[in-house]
């Protein structure tokens, strides 16, 4: 039962950073290979507040989220302010995630490869629902504003979307920044989950395997990367039995996903209580319409 | 002075060769393909087998390899991308199934053949040779001159023969190609084929420099930096990215130090993307409203 829990927990870690990830790939349609790096920002901003200054736990996950905010204001105005193709961003940013670990392994407050042991550990299974919970309106509500409609006007035709006067950088750096509060956070509650935090943890693998979620989730959905999230992470789990083959099936289902729905799980769907109510309620019609079907041509027969 | 120089014209040769093979699929294609990384890993693991194992010359085993590594690619794109391709997915699709071509292939050569180090056996008689009182290693001048072979080789092709010929009309016009007759799948082939090759040959190189491992894959993200200096899908490019990234590196890691070196590499990356955002050659590619 631990076991299972420990993998919820780890799962709802990567959900948070994922619901970032979705608002600035899936809806605002930029993509990035250096997420991760936003992550390790949070987690170490929240993480050294906590071990050296003693702050309260709460507090610190605000900072380290902040901080990564900060960050990708710093980064995000040349990137986006240069019009940089989809490609040359994504890898733009997969040198800046490179470039942040390098740094923090040799920073002194961060004790460079050695990492942070020993963080007081607070995240726990309420506080992380929580946590998700509140991303998810949030990002829900952030979708169906004004500024979701300009993402979304920007992901389908941009030349379009600047023709009707939304401000093209503006949107796409609002974007940005609250992708990277979403990944700060994750950090901040992955480092007082685990207790230790060291750079190796967050490299390009830990970048990839958040943007798989929101491809193989559904461009253009919130639910369906989250669901495609726990399934990656209990992919690997599911085939520990199988050792060092079950990375191979990890890609090899992100591979299978692409080929045979390469819309994502959901494309751009949302599971919502109404729709499963309707579906519940057209199923059960359905039936009534066959059983009454099945009995009048029964009582044709007799 | 000289010496640095050269060891970074070879290192930065082997970055072009890795390089190449990304801009020829990036230039048809307009997707990065990550897998490339972990066919030039395949690629060394062969070029070990051949090489080290069974005892081959070393031109003959390279050969080899070259081949084996040009098949490997056609086959990843014939499973992987195709059915993507002919629906015709975002290269988003295509850049994500790469990553997951790339995660399968690094853990199933984890669990075939496991995460040990191999090195490669001495395949030049002399390690390193004095010009004007400096020394220089034999595999950097080698594998420079290689290079510059085998790029100026594949120049030729594309220039001079009918398979090449299609292969740049391609690129310029996918949809007017395959009305002029051309089989556009075939041609996709050949250019799978072709960034194989070049995969492979970068591989045994790679793996002459450094070792044979499952994650050396990694270090092919240079080249992809490489790459987008020099601007994507431009083979000049490539080649001059691949070179000044090398030449680059070793300087700061000769004169500055080596820990930074990597911070260097991607903030020269930012930088070159800020001033030119296609790269050094890259092509420009308009929106049409």
């Amino acid at each position: 039962m631990e076991y299972v829990k420990t993998i919820l927990i780890v799962a709802s870690i990567n959900v948070i950073a994922v619901i970032g990830m979705t608002i600035f790939t899936g809806f605002t349609g930029l993509f990035s290979l250096g997420h991760a790096a936003f992550m390790a920002i949070g987690a170490y901003g929240a993480g050294i507040l906590t071990y050296f200054y003693h702050v309260p736990f709460l507090l610190a996950i605000l900072f380290g989220s902040v901080l990564a905010g900060l960050v990708s204001l710093i980064i995000g105005y040349p990137l986006i302010k240069g019009k940089l193709g989809s490609d040359y961003l994504a890898i733009a940013l997969l040198g800046f995630g490179e470039a942040v670990r390098v740094i923090l392994e040799n920073l002194k407050i961060t004790q460079g490869a050695r990492g942070l042991p020993g963080i007081r550990i607070c995240s726990t299974l309420p506080i992380l629902i929580g946590a998700i919970i509140i991303s998810i309106l949030v990002a829900r509500n952030l979708i169906n504003s004004k500024y979701g409609r300009r993402f979304i006007a920007i992901r389908e035709d941009s030349v379009a979307a600047e023709m009707l006067g939304v401000p093209l950088f503006k949107t796409k750096y609002f974007s940005f920044f609250i992708s990277a509060l979403y990944c700060g956070l994750s950090g901040g509650l992955f480092a007082h989950y685990f207790g230790f935090i060291q750079p190796a943890m967050f490299t390009m693998e830990q970048s990839t395997q958040i943007l798989a979620s929101v491809v193989c989730g559904g461009v253009g959905s919130i639910t369906g990367p989250i669901i495609a999230t726990y399934i990656f992470v209990a992919i690997p789990e599911v085939f520990r039995f199988a050792k060092l083959w079950r990375l191979v099936f990890y890609g090899g289902a992100l591979v299978l996903t692409m080929i045979f729905r390469s819309s994502g799980l959901m494309g751009y769907q949302e599971i919502t209580f109404y729709r499963f109510f309707n579906k519940y309620n057209r199923f059960n019609n359905k039936i009534r319409t066959k059983l009454l079907k099945c009995l009048s041509n029964k009582g044709k027969h007799l | 002075m000289l010496q640095t120089i050269i060891t970074g014209l070879g290192i930065g040769s082997i970055y072009a060769l890795m390089a190449v093979g990304y801009c020829l699929v990036f230039s048809i294609l307009t997707f990065s393909n990550f897998a490339h990384g972990a066919i030039i890993m395949l690629g060394a693991y062969w070029g070990f087998l051949f090489c080290s194992i069974l005892g081959l010359p070393f031109i003959v085993s390279l050969i080899f390899t070259a081949i084996i590594t040009g098949i490997i690619s056609i086959l990843n794109e014939r499973l992987a991308y195709r059915s993507l391709r002919e629906r015709r997915a975002p290269s988003l699709y295509l850049m994500i199934t790469a990553m997951g071509v790339s995660i399968m292939l690094e853990n199933l050569v984890y669990s075939t053949i496991g995460s040990n180090f191999y090195s490669y056996p001495k395949v030049f008689a002399k390690d390193y040779i004095e010009i004007f009182h400096s020394t220089i290693g034999v595999i950097d001048v080698y594998s420079f001159i290689f290079s510059i072979v085998c790029i100026t080789l594949l120049h030729l092709f594309l220039s001079y023969t009918k398979n090449g010929i299609a292969i740049r009309a391609g690129v310029t016009d996918p949809i007017a190609v395959s009305l002029m007759g051309a089989n556009f799948n075939n041609l996709i082939r050949n250019v799978f084929f072709l960034s194989g090759i070049f995969a492979g040959i970068a591989g045994v190189f790679m793996g002459l420099r450094y070792m044979v491992y499952p994650q050396m894959g990694w270090i092919t993200n240079k080249a992809y930096i490489a790459a987008v200096i020099g601007g994507l899908g431009s083979l000049p490019g490539a080649i001059i990215g691949g070179l000044l990234l090398g030449i680059v590196e070793t300087i700061v890691s000769v004169y500055i130090s080596s820990v930074i070196r990597d911070v260097f590499s991607f903030s020269f990356l930012i930088l070159v993307l800020l001033i030119k955002p296609l790269g050094l050659l890259g092509k420009k590619l308009e929106e049409k409203v």
